[in-house]
Formats: structure tokens, C-alpha cells, sequence
């Protein structure tokens, strides 16, 4: 009771909520880390899981190579990165692109790899180009396991972005690895708590862009309930 | 003296691994299994013969280090003796010592004192010296203090100690505006960390640089790249040593004295132990813990055991 009495405490500490280091600017540090990792993995990720995908050629090489990538413990990324380039910003994000890839990617590839050949038939059948196929067709078919992929790594890379303050970064992680440095169990919990919240709220948003991007023809579908 | 009957089944005649909760949970599958032979295995489980001493240590290197340090003179000065190394930490090995799982284990005196006084404003060597022997619990006792010291100190490359002209904290006091220090996220809590810097020199750094790896190879890679002017290395890091780098004196005693000394309980060290212990106590220098920490990491590592025998044989005794 101490230990949870203790994290409420420093919860609604107001002075945990003003100023430099505190909660609402480590929120908004790791929500920006988050972010940046999530844009650069989507911009890997998704082209190279669509071409795969809809070309067929190198699925086996995507599932061994993210199969590996998702075996990468974090923390010694981040510690190997921070050794070769030095402290700065680059080693925990490149770590965290790192984790964030291989569920998008896998996610990517599945989604159009699982549409139906007599679809993709029809719309070749229709006079549509291979570009086309994919775009109207593969794509949208695609979209739900897809931001499945892109929701999944989303939570793992929140949640890991802690792994930031172990070098010389914010982000909720600061409270967790300083906490524990001075044995303030309290407030480890209480930024574990936070990042839990943040992590249930940004999918609970990608939920909703989710269901706003989803094609209506598929969307009472079951591949749409992820 | 005798040895008391509930010794762990674990304890073995001279350990050769660190891991010991592993090591005893396949002790205990490997002990019914297969006898000798397999390095893994328990095969020496004979009750110790009377006056024998058990060596702990903590749950790092340097102090399985001086462990076997310790159970090499004593063998040297014809005390039998066994090691247990990798107990964990004070808690642990004081418990381990006062239920006589062991009889003897090296520590360091000012985190000791804390730990048996955490009022205790002592902080040199001498007034850590002059308060530890009352404050320790009946029965626990210590030998003498070595010179030999690991403790927290402000740490800065050549070029930066040239640049600045600095040799000790003190000097760092007028230009610490301009520095960067690294350092361990308690270093920014902690009474010896910022808040210590400031009271005892004067010293408030341009900025910190939290570095969870306790002055490890980031922070020394830190430091060595630029990326930060002054770090919280300990005195016996490898680094030091290699790099070339330059530990800043201490006049004001900010961090904690830490000499390494022999903690033991009452009628345990057999007839010439104590002897044995405080010569060794008296040879041992803060530049030989660097050289053994050197020993047993990066390329060519040898094990705990080896670099402790390397160094006796080096210096007369014979390991």
C-alpha cells in the first residue's frame, strides 16, 4: 500500500507538473521520440512490405530478416550505436526504428500477400495497371492488417522509448532509470504508469485512424476487426 | 574453529565461476546426476577440515577479485580455504557472514560505514577509519584498511586537465561553468553529486549528462570523445589507466573515502590469518586494482582467480 500510495503521491505532486523535467515536457519528449521513430519505420517499412508484397519476390528473405531484427535486444543497440556515433539523439531512435520495423513490415507484406487472386484477376481483368492494381486494390484490402502491423509497433516502440534515458536523453524512461538509480520506487511506477496510459491513448488514436481510413466495402469485414 | 553444519551445499573448494544462483541450481541437478569432471558440477562437497576460512565477495568482479587476493595469502600462510564468490550485494554477504555461510569478505570502508551508520558524517579516510570498528554489529569486526581505494572521483582527459590547468576539484571550482559533467542518473540526488559539488567547492557545471552505465565504457567513451569535459569514474576503472586520463584530487573529501578492507566476524581467522590479511592490506594499491580489473576484461581476459594468482606470484607469495 506504501509503494502505490506513494506513486499517487507523486503523481499529483503539482510540482511534477511544472517546469523543466517535468511530467508534461517528458510526455511530450518521448511522444516526440515516438513519433519521429514511427514516421522513419513507416517510410521503411511500408514501401518495401507493399513491393514484396505485391511482387511476391523475396517474402522468405523479409520474414528471416525481420524474424532477426525483432531478436535485437533494444538496450544493446543503443548501447552499441551510442559506442560507434557517440551520445545524441541518432543511437536510441536508430535502436527504436530497429524494433518498430519488422511489425510493419510483416504486417505490410501479409496484408497484401492475403489478397484474394480472383480480386487482383478481376480488377487486371477491368484493364487496370499493375500500379493501379495496387494502389485501388491491394492497398486498400491491405489497410487494416497493415495498421495492425503499424498499431503493434506503435505500443512496443512507446513503451521501449524508455530505453532513451539510459544515455543522456528525456522522456518518461528519465523518471524510470533515475528512479531506480536511487531506489524511488514510486516514481518508477508512477512514469511506468504513464507510459502505459500513453501507450493505451496513441493506439486508442490510431484505432480511430484506422477505422477512418478503412474502405467502407470491407469495413463490416472481419479483417477489419484487428 | 569450526565450521558450522548448515554450510550451503554450494560452497565449493575454489570457484572458478561468478553466476552463483545458477551455478547452484545446476549444482543441485547436476549433483545427483554425474560426479567429477564436469566443471558445472559440485564435486568437491567434503566438510571443511577445523580452521579453515571461507572467502565471500560481492557480485562484481573486483570484489571476487580481492576475494581470491585474500584466500591466496591465507593459503600462503598454510590456511585452508574456500571461496564463495558472487553473493550479492552487502545485504547479502553481511547475512552470509553473520550466519557463518562465510567467515571472511572484502569491502570498502566508507559505503560500509553507511551501511551499518547511515548518520555517520564521516568522510575521509582517517575519520571513516576512526568510526567504522565501533559502529559495526557485535561480532563483525575489520582488519586493517588498505590504501588500495575504489571510490567515485571526478575524472577529466589530459588535454582538458592541461586546457584548465586542473589537478583537483578545486581548481575545476572557477571554470565549471563551462563544463559538462557525466555521471550516473543519482549522481543528480545523491549528497556527494551536484548538490555535494556545489557546497564543497563552490562548483556548478554548465550542464549534467545522466549515463546509466556506472561510469562504464559509455561514460569513458563520453568523455574521451569530447562529448562531455568531466566524469563519475570510479578510481579503479581500467579506463584511467588506458586512456590516459587524469583523476582529480579531492581535498574536501566530497566523495566517500573507500579503502579496500577485510570484513570478518569474531574467532573466525585462524592463528596468522589476521597477520596474513593486514600484510596484504599494506601492498595493495589503488594502481594494483586497476591493473587486476585491466586483467580480467577486453582481450585476453583471465578469470577473477587467475589475475588474483598472476599478482600474488608477482609479489612473493607463493600462489
Amino acid at each position: 500500500m506504501n509503494l502505490l500510495a506513494g506513486t499517487w503521491q507523486w503523481l499529483v505532486d503539482p510540482a511534477n507538473w511544472s517546469g523543466a523535467g517535468a511530467i508534461p515536457s517528458r510526455i511530450l519528449e518521448h511522444l516526440a521520440y515516438s513519433g519521429i521513430v514511427m514516421v522513419v519505420a513507416v517510410v521503411v517499412a511500408v514501401p518495401l512490405g507493399l513491393l514484396v508484397g505485391h511482387t511476391g519476390r523475396g517474402s522468405g528473405a523479409v520474414i528471416g530478416v525481420s524474424g532477426a531484427l525483432r531478436a535485437l535486444p533494444t538496450l544493446g543497440l543503443l548501447t552499441l550505436f551510442s559506442l560507434l556515433m557517440g551520445l545524441g539523439l541518432v543511437p536510441p531512435l536508430l535502436a527504436l526504428v530497429i524494433l518498430a520495423v519488422p511489425p510493419i513490415l510483416t504486417a505490410t507484406y501479409a496484408g497484401v500477400a492475403e489478397v484474394s487472386p480472383q480480386v487482383k484477376d478481376a480488377a487486371k481483368a477491368q484493364g487496370m495497371t499493375p500500379l493501379q492494381v495496387l494502389t485501388r486494390v491491394e492497398m486498400p484490402l491491405a489497410l487494416p492488417v497493415a495498421m495492425g502491423g503499424i498499431r503493434n509497433a506503435a505500443l512496443q516502440v512507446i513503451a521501449t522509448a524508455t530505453v532513451a534515458a539510459y544515455i543522456n536523453l528525456g522522456g518518461l524512461g528519465r523518471y524510470l532509470i533515475d528512479g531506480l538509480a536511487v531506489r524511488d520506487y514510486s516514481r518508477m511506477l508512477g512514469s511506468v504508469l504513464l507510459v502505459a496510459v500513453l501507450a493505451l491513448a496513441i493506439d486508442a488514436v490510431l484505432a480511430a485512424l484506422q477505422r477512418a481510413l478503412t474502405s467502407p466495402g470491407i469495413r463490416a469485414s472481419p479483417a477489419g476487426a484487428h | 574453529m569450526s565450521r558450522t553444519p548448515q554450510l550451503p551445499a554450494r560452497s565449493r573448494r575454489v570457484a572458478r565461476r561468478h553466476a552463483v544462483l545458477p551455478l547452484a541450481v545446476a549444482g543441485l541437478f547436476l549433483l545427483s546426476a554425474c560426479g567429477g569432471g564436469d566443471p558445472l558440477a559440485d564435486d568437491d562437497q567434503s566438510t571443511q577440515a577445523d580452521g579453515s576460512v571461507t572467502v565471500g565477495s560481492a557480485d562484481f568482479p573486483e570484489s571476487q577479485i580481492i576475494a581470491e587476493l585474500y584466500a591466496g595469502v591465507l593459503e600462503d600462510a598454510g590456511v585452508e580455504t574456500s571461496t564463495e564468490p558472487g553473493i550479492g550485494a552487502r545485504e547479502a554477504y553481511i547475512g552470509a557472514l553473520e550466519d557463518g555461510s562465510i567467515d571472511l569478505v572484502p569491502d570498502y570502508t566508507g559505503n560500509l560505514l553507511l551501511y551499518v551508520d547511515p548518520e555517520s558524517s564521516a568522510a575521509s579516510a582517517e575519520e571513516i577509519m576512526n568510526e567504522l570498528p565501533d559502529a559495526l554489529s557485535d561480532g563483525l569486526m575489520v582488519l586493517e584498511a588498505s590504501e588500495a581505494e575504489n571510490k567515485d572521483a571526478m575524472v577529466v582527459t589530459q588535454q582538458t586537465a592541461d586546457e584548465y590547468s586542473l589537478t583537483s576539484i578545486a581548481d575545476m571550482a572557477p571554470v565549471c561553468g563551462q563544463l559538462v559533467i557525466a555521471g550516473p542518473p543519482e549522481f543528480q540526488e545523491r549528497a556527494y553529486g551536484l548538490s555535494g559539488l556545489e557546497e564543497n567547492y563552490g562548483c556548478v557545471p554548465q550542464s549534467f549528462e545522466p549515463i546509466n552505465d556506472g561510469g562504464g565504457t559509455l561514460t569513458v567513451e563520453a568523455l574521451t570523445r569530447g562529448d562531455v569535459d568531466v566524469a563519475d569514474i570510479f578510481t579503479t576503472t581500467p579506463a584511467i589507466e588506458e586512456q590516459d586520463l587524469v583523476v582529480l584530487e579531492d581535498p574536501e573529501n566530497n566523495f566517500l573515502a573507500q579503502q579496500v578492507i577485510p570484513l570478518t566476524a569474531e574467532g573466525r581467522l585462524p592463528e596468522g590469518a589476521e597477520d596474513a590479511l593486514n600484510e596484504l592490506s599494506a601492498k595493495l594499491t589503488t594502481q594494483d586494482l586497476i591493473e587486476l580489473n585491466q586483467a580480467i576484461s577486453g582481450d585476453g581476459a583471465v578469470s577473477p582467480q587467475q589475475a588474483a594468482q598472476d599478482w600474488l606470484s608477482q609479489n612473493g607469495y607463493d600462489a
